[in-house]
């Protein structure tokens, strides 16, 4: 929801934390298509989500038991953005989707790069070959609204500045071990 | 409600409408606002090239022609104006600096905001160096 013209969390925004001597301005979040009120058409939204192919994809079963084992630097290397908990936020925040609809949005980058530096999964060229498109990473501006906007304190033009270099290396740098 | 408070059993509450504007402008801050100028100063310096394409091929129809049309610039107006092609080239050439730093460089990403007011103050800077001169020999005749 957009509050005092910031996109934020309604849930988690105090009133003691705003201005109450001016008018508190509540509106819904811009670039989806508005229903009524505050609500939004979210499906744009979760379309871009599902064609990043957000879960891991692996050929093999793991070797002599269940887990799939991961060193601790293999695990941090895509922390951040495991913390995305798909409220829309950055991509309803980013001046590039307001404009162009069809952009995927930092929030569906976020999800690709949670998978694609993910040691475990082997999907990372999809999903890096999905993104390298003009209506990929490469729509980003570096305006940075998406990481101020973050409920979650996601780096998130961070962790898409990351997927385009992977692009252009042609691989993801997951540590070894 | 409405019928409610017009019977006057419930005392209407005294909440002045807000003098609501159409939608607020998202409060972006550093990063975006520097997209903004980034986008406004290239537009302005793409209007500049496409006029200085055109008045610099009159060199091939004849060089009178261009003498001509190029004194023809040497007025206050356009004075000006080439007072903010500099002002707008200066800061998107730094601000296009930044802006390659933060795609390849993790810390240049994160102190994007320290970034954008170091490219600030070296538009001032130089800015400061470029504009009296200029605007000494655009209005104080040969200066």
């Amino acid at each position: 929801m957009r509050i005092n013209g910031r996109n934020r969390l309604a849930c988690k925004t105090l009133i003691k934390d705003l201005d109450i001597s001016k008018p508190i301005y509540v509106e819904a979040i811009k670039g989806l298509p508005l229903e009524k009120d505050l609500i939004v058409d979210m499906e744009p939204f979760f379309q871009s989500y599902r064609e990043i192919q957000p879960f891991l994809v692996a050929s093999s079963t793991p070797k002599d038991g269940k887990e799939r084992i991961q060193s601790v630097a293999q695990r941090a290397r895509f922390d951040d953005t495991t913390k995305c908990i798909l409220c829309a936020a950055c991509t309803s925040s980013c001046p590039v989707f307001w404009t162009d609809g069809q952009y995927f949005g930092p929030a569906a980058i976020v999800n690709a790069h949670r998978f694609i530096f993910d040691s475990r999964d082997e999907g990372a060229q999809v999903r890096l070959d999905i993104l390298n498109d003009r209506e990929g990473v490469w729509r980003c501006r570096t305006t940075f609204n998406c990481t101020e906007a973050c409920p979650r304190g996601i780096q998130v033009t961070k962790a898409i500045a990351e997927v385009k270099n992977a692009i252009l290396r042609g691989k993801a740098d997951v540590p070894a071990a | 409600m409405t019928s409610q408070a017009g019977s006057g059993t419930v005392a209407a509450p005294r909440i002045p409408a807000p003098q609501r504007p159409v939608g607020t402008l998202y409060r972006g801050r550093e990063g975006m606002w520097s997209w903004v100028l980034h986008r406004i100063t290239g537009t302005a310096i793409y209007f500049f090239l496409l006029v200085h394409i055109l008045d610099t091929s009159l060199v091939r129809v004849s060089s009178e022609a261009y003498d001509a049309v190029i004194s023809t610039y040497k007025n206050p107006i356009m004075g000006l104006g080439e007072a903010g092609l500099v002002v707008a080239i200066v800061f998107h050439a730094m601000n296009g600096l930044r802006i390659i730093l933060v795609d390849f460089w993790p810390w240049a990403t994160r102190h994007q905001r320290l970034l954008f007011w170091i490219v600030v103050g070296v538009w001032v800077v130089l800015l400061a160096g470029f504009l009296p001169r200029h605007l000494m020999v655009v209005f104080g005749g040969e200066g």
